[in-house]
This record gives C-alpha cells, structure tokens and sequence, in this order.
C-alpha cells in the first residue's frame, strides 16, 4: 500500500502541467476560473490543440488514436486539465459516441467517424432523454421506421446539451414497439443538418443556454447509420454510461473552485477583516476540502482498481464518486456565493458571452451557483445512483 | 500508488480475521466480559500466539518490524469483532512510547512483556481541565536526588484498572499549559502512592480513575527528554487516533453489514422492509459514508509515512474528522433501520454504535480536529 505516485508517475504529470501552462489559450483559462461559458470556436481550438498533441482521445486504444496511459496517468491527465483549468474534450464525441463506434461499428463506420470526432470536425450531442423519459430512459418513444433503406424518424429529445453548434447526433429510437421496452430500441447516428431537425434553445435558471429541445419531423436516415444490431441499442447505452467514470468525481474542478474561493475571500472584507480570516468560513471550506480529500482518496481506489482488474464491469463505487463529486462541486459554488455576499445579486443581461468586460466579473456568482444545480440531476441523478448502490453493492 | 495488501499482509488479515470469527462472537463477547477486569485473557494469550502483539516492534526488539498497514488490518478486524482486549492501550501506545522514544534498555525491560502477552499497559494522559489538549498537563513531576516524584490525577485511563505497567505525563516545568516542559515516565501500576479507582465505560471497555500521590521512579523512568516530551506524546497520540479509524471502519463496516441483513430479513406489510425506497437510500447513503471513511482511514495511515510532521498531523486530523461523521451517522442509522430491536442491549448493533461514540470523544471529537485542520490551513 503506498499512496505517492511514482518516478515516472511524477515526471508524466510534470509533463502534462507544462503542456497546459504553455498552450492553453489564456483566455480560455480566464473564462474558465471566472466560471464563464466558452465559445465554439474557442472550445475547438483548443481540443485541435490538443488532439495535435495526440491527447485529443487519450483513453481510447492506440490503433484508433489512443495514448495507451495506464489509468493512473488518466487520472493525472484529467486532474491537470481540471485544476488549470482547460475544457474537456467534448465528451458527446470523445468519451460517449467513439467507444460505442469502435466498439460496436463496423470497419466503414470507424473511417468515417473516429478521426473527426478526435478532431472535433464533427461536433457530436447526444440524443437519449426525451419529455416523458428521464431517469426511465428505457420508455422512450422516438420512432425510427425501416423504409427500404432508410429510417423514417419522428419524436422528440430533450436536454440535449450544445446541440445548438452540434453537427452531428447519435439517437436512442425505437425500431421495434411490440418487444419489451429495453429490447426494441436501436443506436441511431445522423446529421444534425438533415432535413427535419429543429432544435429549440431551453433557458436555464443561470440565464444560460447549455441545453436545448430537439424535434424530428420526418427525418431520412440511411440504414448505414444504424451502429451495431437492431434493437440492441439498450445495451450499447448501458456500455455507454458506464463507460466514463474517471473523472466523473471531478475533483480537479472542485480543488480549482477552492483556489478561487481562498483567493476571493481574501480580497472581500467583512468586520473589517477578509472573509478568509473568519473562523466560522474557515471551518467550513476545512470541511469541504476534507470531504474532498476523501473523495479524491476513494477515486484514487477506484483508478487503481481499474489499472489492477481492468476496466470490466463497471465498478459500483463509481456511484459514490457521482453522489459525493455532484455534492462537493455544489457545496463550493455556494460557498462562493457567501463570499460574495450581497454582490452576488447583480445580473447581467448581457449573460456571459463576454460582450459585457465592464460587468464585474462576480456576477457569474451567483449563475454558476444555480447552473451547478445540474450536476446531482445529469448523468444519472443521485437517487438512481442511491438505486445502483442499494441494487449492485448491497444486493437489497 | 498502490491500494493493495501484499502477500504477507493479506495473510495477516486472514490470521486476524480468523482467529477472531472462531473466538470472538458476539455471545463469546459477553462471557469475556463478566471475566475478571473484563476482558480475556485466554483471547490475549492467542493474540501473543500468532505474533499480533509483537508486529509493530523492530526485529531487533524481538518483533515483525511491521508497520502502520499492519496496524491497521488489525485494528480493523478488532473494531468489527468488537474486540474488549487491550491492544490499542498496550500495543499501539505503550509500545507506541517505547518504540519512538524508549531507552535501549526501556526497550529491554518492557517490550518482551508485551510481545508475550505477560504484561499490560495504561496511558495516563487525561486530567480534570485538559480535555482535548495534549499539552494541558497538571499532574507534576519533580526531581528529588535520584528519583521523580510524580503527583497528580488522571481520568478515563482506558486499560487503567488492569494494567501493569502505567505511562504518564506530568509536568516537569513551566505552567499548565506551556508546550515545553511535560515529561513522559514510566510507572509500575503497583507504585507506592498510585491509586486506581476501576469502572466500565460506556462501551463495555475498562478505564479508571488514578491519583498519584508522591509516586516515586527512578531517573530511567523518563521516556526521552522529560523537558520536551510533548512531540513524542503527540506522535504517539497521533498512531492512536490513526489506529482507532482503522478500528471505526471495522465497526461501521460490520453495522452497515448487520444492518443491510436485517432489512433482508424483517418482514412488515409482508415484505422484507428492505424493499422500500427509503430504507434502501438510507442505506445507500451509509455506503457512502462508509467509503468515505475507509479513505480517510488509508490517508492516515499511509501519512505515516510523511516526512513533514505538520502534514502527518493534520492528515491524521483530516481522518478523524471524517471517521467522527461517518461513524456518528451509520452507528446512529444503523439503530434507525433496526428499529425497537436495535435499541435492546441483547441485539449486537447498539454496541458498534456505542462503541463509536466513544471513539469519536477519544482524542479529540469532530469539532477539534476540524478547528485543527483549519488552523493549519487546510488540506488542499
């Protein structure tokens, strides 16, 4: 048992630090700390900065583009980008829809694909939860219909994030409506330019536009487009989701909030003194970076599971990354927002876009504080995770 | 990084684990109990058997040599089987002591004792006004020609009815509070002017009360500097508190076990309660909890290994927060899910949560060790 990295493990994360810190886009990195939401174009350049790098696909395998990285040297990898703080690689393309093509495609499919989604040629959403099917995903009703050599597709999405610069969806449809509900669902990819997509911005409580309505009116799709069997797409979704699990705790995001938050409470002053210096918020980002370590320490446990064991089946301490990572992340936005304090309340109707510099940048506060609402929802709520637990750990 | 026992220390658990499943049901535990100073020693001789009271020495001392891991896979099976005997008292502090600050010939006189089980040690550290502070010390210890004469009173002494062999702290100068000036000696438990006031604790354990009335030891009594005993005290304290999370995580990991079987098992509205959502993510959430902790648990124990004493502390500190709120909610939830049944002396489950409510007011609570880590500016 020994917790330090090794020789090589140390001069790797050296490697990686320095390659952020020296190519990262400042203003990216700007944007990020101040929680402002980016750009397309300034989200793509940097992942073809990255991808020129060769770890645009790090986890995938080394024929397809991958970085062959032990799992230790992922999690170092993602804990870097998160704490500098860079974007992700979109993970529609990179960490969803690619496995599931090169794992499940055929040899067509992974030429056409995998080198555009490496390079962010194509930009993937994701195309699973609809109106009345949230965490019952298994029930949805978008119909995708065989005519000759094309699939007739009607229904509706939801959710779906940055679909507004998507170029490209992969869709959970069902194709047969007589079989029980997991088994007739197919795995679905198609242009988001076809005739009959009509995406409608939804407004979130930020003020933000992060996700969106996604309509299907009539579309033609060639069967090639189907990946894998028909009617196996349930089991494709399941390889899916449980497919990206480093990271997922997040806790280089949060170990950067606090960072910010320290920074920040030691400008703003309350009884004459820096918020730092009170004891009461002390203790309590104390607690939050103890909660946080413990995190960190049962990811750690997880990555070196995986690196002993494989990947395999996924592991069911993954659900207590998502539960405590969703719970940390929220915890730090709210205590930003009492730093801040009254400051928080400002809004800027120009929203975040950064047309606005003269609007103090702790207006995007308090709309961070209510976008991290999200993280305890998406991916699977805590309660499903609470579900998985009760189900594949306890066995109740 | 590495998360696995070796080959050796997976044989050490199975050792432990098994001695303790044949030896240590929760009936045997009750027998132990009406034994005399409450405890067995028939189990201790056992403990001496397969080397477990000797692993932390060096091999030149007549032990294994081993190290925090090994502490820890012990200490974890004792806290799932409850276990009444004093090791943490015996071998993790009193050996605690002498490994780190013992006399080559402290070491010779006391350590075969304990690794063959023949002897039984006390740390008498607690006073009237200290609580918490490891540096708030009383109790005085004066050198008269050759010898110290050590008066003062202690309180909560755990293993001090029965132990043989006393370790205390007293103040050799300075005022009650100054960190220099504490002494830390060894004292017969049998010395003229020491005495033990014996009771039970909370958690079935045994601790007393002693006074120390113009208690005389030689000037070899003194472990290490008797003007500046307080960092040794403090490293020891430290391995303690590292030991008792082990311990915690052993006693929540078996309630969250014992209780899962019993939502298995209960039938209401004619169905296992199990079934039903809100125990089930109760449940969940003590998983969580329980995870969280074992982490922690690890973090200490592999601190161990640090180089800078500050971080050592404060990562022991960071541990014994999270231990204090993992263990305070499944010890709390664990009586919850039982219902009626878990608030009876006779079910097993009530005794980890006593046992864990004891744990977290050892050596400081939650609260302490969090103002702890947060004087020392955090853990990121």
């Amino acid at each position: 048992m020994d917790l330090a990295f090794s020789k090589e493990e140390i001069a790797f994360r050296e490697e990686v630090r320095a390659f952020f810190r020296d190519n990262v886009p400042p203003e990216t990195r700007r944007k990020m700390v101040e929680g402002r939401h980016l750009s397309k174009d300034e989200m793509v350049a940097w992942w073809r900065i990255l991808n020129k790098k060769g770890w645009g696909v790090s986890h995938w395998p080394k024929e397809y583009g991958g970085t062959g990285w032990t799992s230790v040297q992922h999690y170092i990898f993602n804990e870097e980008l998160q704490m500098h703080p860079a974007p992700a690689p979109l993970a529609f393309g990179v960490s969803m829809v690619g496995p599931v093509i090169y794992t499940f495609g055929n040899e067509k499919q992974k030429q056409q694909y995998l080198p555009r989604i490496a390079n962010v040629d194509d930009w993937w959403c994701q195309g699973f939860s609809e109106p009345g099917s949230g965490s019952d995903l298994a029930s949805l009703k978008t119909k995708a219909e065989r005519k000759g050599d094309k699939y007739i597709i009607n229904g509706q999405k939801t959710w779906t994030t940055l679909a507004q610069h998507a170029d490209m969806i992969f869709c959970l449809c069902r194709t047969d409506t007589t079989a029980k509900k997991q088994m007739g669902i197919s795995f679905i990819v198609f242009s988001m330019k076809s005739k009959g997509v009509t995406v409608r911005p939804i407004e979130t409580i930020d003020g933000g536009h992060e996700v969106n309505e996604v309509f299907f009116d009539d579309v033609e799709v060639p069967v090639e487009n189907l990946i894998g069997e028909e009617n196996k797409g349930w089991d494709y979704a399941k390889f899916l989701l449980g497919n990206e699990r480093t990271g997922i705790a997040r806790v280089g995001v949060s170990k950067e909030r606090l960072r910010r938050i320290k920074d920040l409470a030691s400008k703003v002053e309350q009884n004459g003194k820096p918020v730092i210096e009170d004891q009461g918020f002390r203790e309590k980002l104390a607690a939050c970076e103890i909660e946080l370590k413990a995190l960190e320490l049962t990811q750690l446990r997880v990555v070196a599971d995986e690196g002993k064991h494989g990947k395999g089946k996924p592991n069911p301490a993954s659900s207590v990354l998502k539960i405590k990572g969703s719970e940390i992340q929220q915890t730090t936005t709210e205590l930003l927002m009492e730093v801040i304090g009254p400051f928080a309340a400002p809004y800027d109707v120009h929203g975040d876009d950064g047309s606005n510099e003269t609007m103090d940048w702790t207006a995007q506060i308090a709309p961070s504080y209510f976008n991290n609402r999200k993280v305890s929802i998406y991916g699977g709520s805590n309660e499903i995770q609470r579900n998985i637990i009760t189900k594949a750990v306890l066995g109740l | 990084m590495d998360f696995d026992l070796s080959e050796e220390q997976r044989l050490l658990k199975e050792s432990i684990d098994g001695l303790l499943t044949d030896s240590y049901d929760f009936d045997a535990r009750k027998k132990y109990q009406k034994e005399k100073g409450g405890w067995s020693k028939a189990v201790w001789a056992k403990l001496a058997e397969q080397g477990l009271l000797g692993l932390p020495f060096a091999e030149a001392d007549g032990g294994f040599g081993a190290g925090a891991v090994e502490t820890m896979i012990v200490m974890e099976a004792l806290g799932k089987a409850l276990v009444l005997e004093p090791y943490l008292a015996t071998v993790v502090i009193g050996g605690g002591f002498l490994r780190h600050g013992g006399s080559a010939e402290q070491k010779a006189q006391h350590i075969p004792g304990i690794i063959d089980g023949g002897k039984t040690f006390a740390f008498a550290q607690l006073e009237k006004n200290s609580r918490y502070d490891l540096g708030d010390v009383a109790a005085t210890a004066k050198k008269k020609g050759a010898v110290w004469v050590i008066d003062g009173e202690k309180f909560v002494v755990l293993n001090g009815e029965n132990a043989d062999t006393l370790i205390v702290t007293a103040r050799t100068k300075g005022g009650q509070r100054d960190r220099s000036g504490i002494g830390v000696f060894i004292v017969p438990a049998n010395a003229k002017g020491v005495t033990r006031k014996g009771y039970p604790t909370q958690d079935g354990l045994h601790a007393a009360d002693i006074t120390f009335t113009g208690v005389e030891v030689g000037a070899d009594a003194a472990i290490g500097d008797p003007e500046n005993g307080l960092p040794l005290i403090e490293r020891v304290v430290d391995e303690a508190r590292t030991a008792m999370c082990a311990e915690a995580v052993g006693a929540m990991d078996e309630s969250l076990k014992a209780t899962v079987e019993y939502l298995k098992t209960r039938k209401q509205f004619g169905v296992p309660i199990g079934s039903f959502q809100t125990l089930q993510h109760r449940a969940a959430d003590m998983f969580v909890a329980l995870e969280q902790a074992r982490s922690m648990s690890m973090f200490a124990t592999m601190a161990a290994d640090f180089d800078s004493a500050k971080e050592r502390a404060t990562a022991v500190a960071a541990a014994k927060v999270q231990i204090g709120k993992s263990g305070k909610f499944i010890g709390q939830q664990s009586i919850q899910l039982h219902g009626g049944i878990g608030m009876t002396q006779e079910a097993k489950i009530g005794h980890y949560f006593k046992r864990l409510t004891m744990i977290e007011n050892t050596f400081g609570d939650t609260d302490y060790h969090l103002r702890r880590v947060t004087d020392a500016g955090g853990l990121v």
